[in-house]
């Protein structure tokens, strides 16, 4: 089984951004997902500098796949898909059916990011037939639904890496607004960059006080830190390839360390000190945590 | 421009044809469709007698079976598909690629339609869906604005189809688990943004609560104008600030746009609320026929009249309209 750390959701200078990834040569992730997948109007680091860190970390011995745009709605983001998806030498993450057309139309293998919907088999057949090598299941989806799919792909001898996101907050929902700037009461079109204020998002907490969203730009995501830590034996059992880590501004060697030591066999336990949830993988509400032992 | 009439039931199919509907859709009574609400859709003798009373009268008829199914539901999206195929409808509303693919191949003489669900908001993932699936029009999501659905159609392989009225999805269609997240379910899985089982209504000393699974979606003071309680619309706390921390309750409302619309070459338009009762059906279909039919007779002086949006006012969410996303300022 392979770690993965996925795309970077958030904003953060510059300089932390190669920080951070500078930090991961020395950390056992296997494949490095790299480039900006929620908002386009981002410029920390160019389409440029992404690809040089690409090629940095790839020479360095990571296994390195280009991420894409997941809400694409303008030209000029169409015009970034095509560069990134005509680079030779990675393999490309479609988060929107624009990259698959893309890729699928050069006829070079991608993998399909979380965004892009596949519930079913019949799906999953498809884009396998128009390239894809590897699939995130959508994170709303359960390991249940997971085994019947991945079953029933064994039946017709079609090849596919699976991958599942295991760590992070969730990515829940994208807009063509942004919450960020909402609550700072500024344009979106004059948002002055506010989310690089939140490394890891604006919390939204109910009026009693229940974590239930992070807001992150135009992008949602969940209150609690999905953990499929304790899972790690079950996703083996279930045939998945790589467990999929998502970028934090803190804590990250040690929840990388964690996972490494969960695909050794290891025993691990799910800390709870901060608020958690693992509900989509057991088929409940996301929002909800099942400990260990109710397992 | 072709008007798309929600009927989420027969009463609401009839007053739809007579009020002027160049096309309605509706769904089957299960979660093939992504409004799945306990009294709502057709069973398949009744979407029989809809397509008939429909078809006699020159309305079309689209069926949506816009969700995604999961494995062991499967059985039940192909045979919706092949159900609805066999009786004749107008044109499929679909989402899910595999969906898509059997429908394209098992019956290739039935027009397909890219749901909103189906998430295509750019021109590429047209091309996508046209190529593979040979669909013949696509609903984009709302997340556009005028200027980019203007793009799009520029470039667009198929016809498109846009929302006019009605509530308001802020969140890109297809792409959105908030529901999900607070209950078991979302538009794509179940068929349901904030299924009405999960859906509590308290008084309480601190007015009245709306609950979704428990959480605390919006408390309202005595007589407020309370809302269905989706999460895109709660009021929560943002660092001590209490607000619509996504978005205000408010329909979307675009009569203003029909010329741009037109211009830029939008073959339908659809009118939300399959959810909604045929009172608003009628109110919102006669309004929108009037405005249509006013601007193909005189479309140089077209402005929608006051009595107009008086009546649309009526019948919005949170009494009030917005131009969405089209509207560039509101993004």
């Amino acid at each position: 089984m392979q770690l993965s750390l996925g795309p970077l959701q958030y904003l953060w200078p510059r300089q932390q951004v190669f920080d951070f990834y500078e930090q991961m040569l020395d950390l056992p992730v296997d494949v490095i997902y790299l480039g900006e997948t929620v908002c386009s109007k981002r410029r920390e680091l160019k389409t440029g500098d992404w690809l040089d860190l690409a090629a940095n970390l790839a020479r360095k011995g990571k296994e390195v796949v280009l991420s894409t745009l997941a809400l694409i709605e303008a030209e000029s983001e169409l015009k970034t898909l095509r560069r990134i998806c005509r680079t030779e030498g990675f393999l490309v993450e479609a988060n929107d059916l624009a990259a698959v057309e893309q890729l699928a139309s050069q006829g070079v293998p991608f993998v399909c990011g979380h965004s892009i919907n596949i519930y079913n088999t019949h799906s999953l057949a498809f884009l396998i037939r128009q390239g894809a090598r590897r699939w995130v299941m959508p994170v709303e989806l359960s390991a249940a639904t997971l085994s019947d799919i991945l079953q029933e792909l064994a039946g017709q001898q079609l090849q596919v890496e699976t991958e599942v996101f295991s760590h992070g907050y969730l990515p829940l929902a994208y807009s063509a607004r942004c919450m960020t700037a909402r609550y700072h009461q500024l344009p979106k079109d004059n948002c002055q960059f506010i989310c690089r204020e939140y490394p890891r998002g604006l919390p939204a907490r109910s009026q009693e006080g229940e974590p239930l969203f992070t807001m992150n730009g135009i992008q949602t995501q969940s209150g609690a830190i999905y953990n499929l830590l304790d899972q790690v034996p079950r996703m083996r059992a279930l045939g998945v390839n790589l467990v999929r880590l998502s970028p934090a501004p803190s804590g990250m060697e040690e929840i990388i360390r964690s996972f490494d030591a969960a695909r050794r066999g290891e025993p691990v336990q799910v800390e709870v000190g901060e608020p958690t949830c693992n509900g989509y993988w057991f088929a409940e509400p996301g929002m909800i945590f099942k400990s260990g032992t109710s397992l | 421009m072709e008007l798309v009439c929600p009927a989420g039931s027969f009463p609401a199919l009839k007053v739809a044809v007579d009020e002027g509907a160049d096309a309605v859709y509706i769904g089957f009574r299960d979660n093939t469709n992504a409004r799945h609400f306990a009294g709502l859709n057709f069973s398949g003798d009744q979407l029989h007698q809809a397509i008939g009373h429909a078809q006699d009268r020159g309305v079309k008829v689209f069926v949506a079976i816009n969700t995604y199914p999961q494995p062991r539901g499967w059985k039940n999206w192909q045979n919706a598909v092949d159900q609805a195929a066999d009786l004749g409808v107008d044109a499929l509303i679909c989402a899910d690629m595999g969906v898509l693919e059997y429908a394209s191949r098992r019956h290739p003489g039935v027009s397909l339609h890219l749901s909103v669900q189906g998430s295509a908001t750019n021109y590429e993932a047209l091309r996508f869906y046209q190529r593979h699936f040979n669909i013949r029009r696509a609903v984009l999501p709302r997340v556009l604005s005028i200027q980019q659905v203007a793009q799009v159609a520029a470039q667009s392989p198929v016809d498109l189809e846009v929302f006019g009225f009605g509530s308001l999805c802020i969140m890109a269609e297809g792409r959105c688990m908030l529901s999900s997240y607070v209950t078991d379910q979302s538009p794509n899985t179940g068929g349901a943004c904030s299924p009405a089982q999960h859906v509590r209504w308290q008084e309480t000393p601190q007015g009245l609560e709306s609950r979704l699974n428990g959480v605390l979606v919006d408390r309202y003071p005595t007589g407020a104008k309370a809302g269905y309680p989706v999460l895109c619309k709660g009021r929560f706390d943002v660092q001590g600030q209490v607000y619509h921390a996504i978005e205000e309750p408010t329909s979307l409302n675009t009569l203003e746009l029909i010329p741009k619309l037109a211009e830029i070459g939008i073959k339908a338009i659809k009118i939300e609320g399959r959810q909604r009762s045929p009172a608003y059906v009628q109110q919102v279909v006669r309004v929108w026929r009037q405005a249509l039919d006013q601007f193909r007779t005189t479309p140089g002086s077209f402005e929608p009249k006051p009595r107009w949006q008086q009546a649309l006012d009526k019948v919005s969410e949170g009494a009030q309209t917005t131009l969405g996303a089209y509207h560039r300022p509101w993004q």
